[in-house]
């Protein structure tokens, strides 16, 4: 099993043979809520690491989604289509978004699992951080 | 330091996520919206909502003390019922919606917990000698129980829970705790909401778990709230809006004699509302949100004030305000939600019609929910839906505590 590394806007990448794939992290999910939506790119489209690849939708917010690796769309996980509530059940699994082919080192701004875990327990006191349409609870 | 009510430390044992809102440490969510939306609509539901505000209006006056603040008919509501209402200001805007119980006797008022400090100055400032005002908010805890299983579940001492009409109030014991029930609700089912003493809430929360009722947090409470079309005081109405532009005409009572806005009210009616609040179906894969711009052949029309998605649809949903006459029912519009783009489709609202028993025949068996599809070229106002008109004495599912 290929090592996980970490963006701060919390997305997760793993490298196998030169294909990369990306996802959103646990502690990403939760903040997020019921994932609705997802814009995904197209296959073939060049990405540079920390372009925007597409948006989660929640039912609290809309937010982007941020290259870890440059390369080029491989394969894109369409059954979140149809069940995008598995980003929420197995963000490390059946819920990935994207494969890269990579071109190039992955960027030097990248987590490791301690690095993470360190981050992520600094924001678990600012929930509300991630998405900058956050709204407020009703009632 | 945000307030906790009496069950924070269930919420913290179940899981939940919690969020401070109106001053309160609520829970957000438990496990999933999906989950506790879909609980609510096919079993039971059971929400906190000890945050909102609740107050007793004692004294011989209290009765018309309340007619003259409130602009529906309280001459209407016998003992033992309860009644949706709003507070206007002179120029009609509205402070808070409310509702108002009448109990032998006794009065008591629940509103918006964002309105807890405002609604209490407002009440004391209006009322007369003789008419105290006191805020039972930390005493008396408020739980919801939400669904069309509701009934069933709920084990209601010598009370038969499926007997109380819609607004009836009763008092009775759950868990061998003295409970106040009301058959109410802000979610589009049938259901109950239970005043409770603060020191006994868990026992009666722990009860109303065991029997099958999923706890649900906030989160769950907005989605089947908007989905049920039901205001939100803060977003879809506020002080700058008056009750005919939201939709809720049916609840101003201009003939019942001197209230507070009447005549503000009355121009209003007279001349029409210069905006509407309209609902809207997604079209694209985009959740409207408070804030963003309605715009109809490029011109801007208003703004989105509520939105989420809808589980029950599959789609984003929301409620706007825009210009009087400007999206009738079946209209396209554009949404600009800070530079994303989507379509969405201006449809009545309610969006979902659930489970509510009608307020004039105890015990009947609510009816199979059902979807209120678009209507392209229905003629009914936008936000205005016949069901509204409580004259019919019918199921109004109008929010409440």
């Amino acid at each position: 099993m290929a090592e996980r590394y970490y963006t701060e806007t919390h997305e997760w990448v793993t490298v196998d043979d030169g294909v990369a794939t990306v996802g959103i992290t646990d502690f990403a999910q939760a903040q997020l809520g019921d994932v609705v939506f997802l814009e995904l790119p197209r296959v073939g489209r060049h990405l540079a690491a920390g372009d925007t690849f597409g948006v989660i939708e929640s039912v609290k917010a809309a937010s982007d989604l941020y290259c870890p690796v440059a390369g080029t769309v491989l394969e894109v996980n369409e059954a979140l289509n149809d069940h995008p509530e598995r980003v929420n059940q197995d963000p490390y699994g059946q819920g990935w978004l994207i494969r890269i082919r990579v071109s190039g080192e992955l960027g030097p701004g990248l987590l490791d699992e301690e690095g993470y875990r360190r981050l992520t327990q600094g924001e678990a006191t600012r929930p509300e951080e991630r998405g900058s349409s956050a709204r407020e609870p009703e009632r | 330091m945000a307030e906790r009510t009496p069950l924070y430390g269930r919420h913290l044992a179940a899981g939940a996520r919690m969020v401070e809102f109106a001053g309160w440490e609520m829970p957000l969510q438990y496990t999933s919206v999906r989950e506790e939306q879909q609980a609510v609509r096919a079993g039971a539901g059971l929400f906190d909502v000890s945050h909102m505000g609740r107050f007793d209006v004692l004294g011989s006056g209290a009765g018309a003390f309340l007619q003259r603040l409130v602009t529906n008919d309280l001459s209407r509501l016998t003992s033992s019922r309860a009644q949706y209402d709003l507070s206007c200001r002179p120029d009609a805007g509205i402070v808070d919606d409310l509702v108002v119980y009448r109990l032998e006797g006794e009065w008591r008022v629940v509103g918006n917990a964002a309105n807890r400090g405002k609604d209490l100055e407002w009440m004391r400032a209006h009322a007369p000698a003789g008419v105290e005002v006191v805020d039972r908010t930390e005493e008396l805890s408020l739980i919801a129980l939400q669904g069309p299983s509701a009934r069933t579940l709920l084990p209601a001492g010598d009370v038969e829970p499926g007997s109380l009409p819609r607004f009836g109030v009763a008092r009775t014991a759950v868990a061998g705790v003295e409970v106040l029930i009301s058959r109410t609700g802000y979610t589009g089912e049938d259901g109950f909401e239970l005043f409770v003493a603060a020191a006994r809430a868990a026992q009666v929360w722990d009860a109303l778990v065991e029997a099958g009722a999923r706890p649900c947090g906030l989160a769950a409470r907005d989605v089947c709230r908007l989905e049920a079309g039901l205001r939100l005081y803060g977003h879809d109405m506020d002080e700058t809006t008056n009750p005919y532009e939201v939709g809720l005409g049916w609840v101003v009572k201009l003939d019942k004699g001197p209230f507070l806005g009447r005549e503000a009210l009355r121009r209003i009616r007279d001349r029409g509302p210069a905006r509407n609040l309209i609902g809207l179906i997604a079209r694209d894969r985009i959740v409207p949100r408070a804030g963003a711009i309605v715009r109809r052949e490029e011109r801007s029309i208003g703004s989105v004030t509520s939105g989420t998605y809808s589980f029950w649809l599959g789609a984003g949903i929301g409620m706007a305000l825009v210009e009087a006459g400007t999206a009738p029912v079946g209209a396209r519009v554009e949404l600009d939600l800070a530079g994303r783009r989507g379509s969405a489709e201006v449809v009545p609202l309610p969006f979902y019609r659930g489970t509510v028993p009608s307020g004039t025949r105890p015990g009947a068996s609510p009816g199979p929910g059902r979807v209120v599809r678009p209507q392209p070229g229905a003629g009914a106002a936008p936000g205005i839906t016949a069901e509204e008109d409580d004259t019919r004495g019918g199921a109004l599912l109008h929010r409440d505590p």
